[in-house]
Formats: C-alpha cells, structure tokens, sequence
C-alpha cells in the first residue's frame, strides 16, 4: 500500500482514507545504520511498543527489538524515543509524538547490536563491578533476619529498590559518556541500597569498589537519570548517600548507612 | 592511598574549598565595591594591607582556596572533555594547582612586603 500524505487538524498526517496516521523513524542496521521510515495506524491508547510491533508484525518482520512483560516490570522494552531514553510499554504515543512522528532508536550508551536492539552486557557487567550481589552474613541454619522497615536504613533501601534494570537512567546520563568506565546510575542505586542493608556483609569492600574514579564521586549531579527513571527513583538521591558514606569512611567510621 | 580514598579526599577537598571560595569571594568583592566608592588610591590600598595582617592572611587562603579548587576541577575537565587520565593528567594537575598558589602568594607578598 503506497501512502498518500495529507495534514489533519491534529498535525497527524492520513493515510487513504482519512485515518490518522503515525511517522515513524526506526533506527536499523548496527552502529553505521540508517533511519527507516514506517506509516503506522494511529489508534487510541497507542504505546510506543504497540508501533514497534506493528512494524515487526505487518511492514517487516526482520524489525529486531526487544520487550518481555508488556507491563512495565521487566526492563527490557527501553529505547530511545524521539531522542530520550524510555520504556516503550509504558510510554503513550499521545505523550511523545511530536507534529504526528516519532523517531526509534536503540538505547545511548550502549553498543549497537542490530535495530532497536542495544548490547546492555557493559551496563550489567557494572552492577557487578559495583559489587551489586548481596552478601549474606547468616546460613541457612540461621532464623529470619529481623529488619524494621522504620528504620533510616531500611527505609533509604525501599526508596531505591523498586529498580527493573531497564537501562534509561545509564543512556540518560552525560557522566557515563564522558567517561566510559563510570558505574552509572542504576548500578550505584543498587550498591547503595545493599549499603544500606543490614544483613548485608560486604560493606567495606562495595565502599571501596564504588568510590574510585569511576564511582560515585563522578557524579555531577546532573538528575538526567532522576528525570527520566520510568519507576520514578532518584539514582541521584543514593549517589549522594554513597558520597555520605565514603566521606564517613575517610574520617574513620566505616561504611555503613545508618 | 587507595583510588577510593583518593577520588574521596578530592571530593571533599573540592566543597570544602568550594564553600570557602563562597565567602572569599563575598568578601572581596565588598572590599573592592567600598575602594572605589571611598575613592581610595594605590598608595592608601597598600598602606592598609602593610598595616594591617589580617589582609595578606585572608588573601593567602584565598589563593590557596583557589588554587585547589582550579586544580581538582581542571583535572575532572581533562579526565571528561579531553579523556585525558592517569598520573600524567594528575602531575598536569598538581602543576596547574601548584602554579596558581605561586603566582597568587606572590601577588599577596607584593602587597605586604
């Protein structure tokens, strides 16, 4: 079907017969790709991820990206929408489209694999690196811990927990681009919520492993990450408590969140 | 020192400094705002500084505010603009820093000596 374009009231131009219709931009190929232009059906309720799919279901099937739940859960539908990072399953296309189009990339920050698709191996790799498993300091043998959740400590955790590992935060920020070996937002959030974990046993050395040159000091306080984070946490938030924490550890008092 | 400790010390050194500089700057430019408001020439600036130590001691931790906070923030712009990092940029560093508190001491002693 050959398109016939022609503006309606709402910027969104028509395809035929008067149904409004979305422009869409999708990035393929890898690195030295190229945008593709795809005419998707407009419909109400629209997400993002809906025109990624209908693409990949009825233009061209070669489309690859990445999705999982559809509900916002998994973290794995993230790309760059009209040039900002996001959640595609959650963002409505009424929210981001601009003048009826919308320009797909894969995330930033990340190498390129193929389309939509971004080699996040790097990003996680740094969760890692931020010592981002917990350490338990009781067996199995051992009772419950027992952890007030009115406590500061637990309570900094909850407020920085609730992340998917979608990626947004890390192609939001500048700090990572300028300097590749940084951490990043997400994998700093998680050391500082494991900092801030009682029953965790390697606080010592997560300290160390997250203040270095590619740690938390790094950071310019920027808040793209806060900005833009779909489950609305603040990154920035836990990088300044790790800032907290390293500067208690350098006067002598450990590295413990309280 | 470990590269944690260090990126720490710096970071602290930066706000401390960065705080201070705050008050430094205040300060300074009140100073100048009332000398040419007061009309006050050359010879009866540089009779106050000889006169009284205070001057020369504010201005000598000023410069050495400065001087560290230039240093620490120029090598942060190296290491992010011009990927510039490691002892080389670091020695860049403490040049630039050390460089800053010569030139200004020796602006603060030409006023009190």
């Amino acid at each position: 079907m050959t398109p016939k374009w022609a503006p309606d009231d709402s910027g969104a131009a028509t395809l035929g017969e008067g149904r409004p219709t979305l422009r869409v931009a999708v990035w393929r190929g890898g690195a030295d790709g190229r945008f593709q232009r795809f005419d998707v059906p407009r419909r109400a309720s629209q997400t993002v991820l809906d025109v990624v799919t209908h693409i990949q279901r009825h233009l061209d099937p070669t489309l690859a990206y990445r999705f999982a739940c559809r509900v916002g859960m998994c973290g794995s539908c993230a790309m760059t929408v009209n040039g900002r990072p996001r959640w595609t399953c959650r963002t409505h296309v009424d929210k981001v489209a601009r003048d009826g189009t919308l320009e797909l990339a894969p995330l930033a920050n990340m190498p390129v694999v193929r389309d939509l698709v971004a080699d996040m191996r790097e990003f996680f790799d740094k969760w890692a690196r931020a010592k981002g498993q917990f350490a338990p300091t009781r067996t199995r043998a051992d009772g419950f811990a027992a952890v007030d959740p009115r406590t500061s400590a637990r309570r900094e955790a909850d407020a920085a927990i609730e992340c998917i590992g979608c990626g947004v935060c890390y192609a939001a920020c500048d700090i990572v681009s300028w300097n590749p070996a940084y951490l990043g937002p997400a994998a700093l959030n998680r050391a500082w919520t494991l900092q801030s974990d009682v029953r965790d046993g390697a606080h010592g050395e997560r300290q160390r492993a997250v203040a270095g040159d590619a740690g938390c000091h790094a950071c310019h306080t920027l808040m793209s990450c806060t900005e833009l984070c779909p489950k609305a946490l603040s990154p920035t938030r836990s990088i300044a408590g790790l800032k907290r924490l390293s500067l208690r550890a350098m006067l002598g008092g450990g590295g413990e969140a309280s | 020192m470990s590269a944690a400790r260090t990126e720490a010390a710096l970071w602290v050194a930066q706000r401390v400094t960065a705080v201070l500089l705050a008050g430094f700057v205040l300060v300074h430019l009140a100073t100048m705002i009332y000398a040419v408001r007061v009309g006050l020439s050359a010879q009866a600036l540089l009779a106050r500084t000889h006169s009284n130590a205070a001057w020369p001691a504010f201005y000598a931790f000023f410069v050495l505010a400065a001087a560290i906070h230039g240093a620490i923030g120029l090598r942060t712009v190296a290491a992010e603009w011009l990927g510039s990092r490691g002892r080389g940029a670091d020695a860049a560093a403490v040049a630039v820093g050390v460089a800053l508190a010569a030139l200004g001491l020796r602006a603060v002693w030409a006023v009190t000596a």
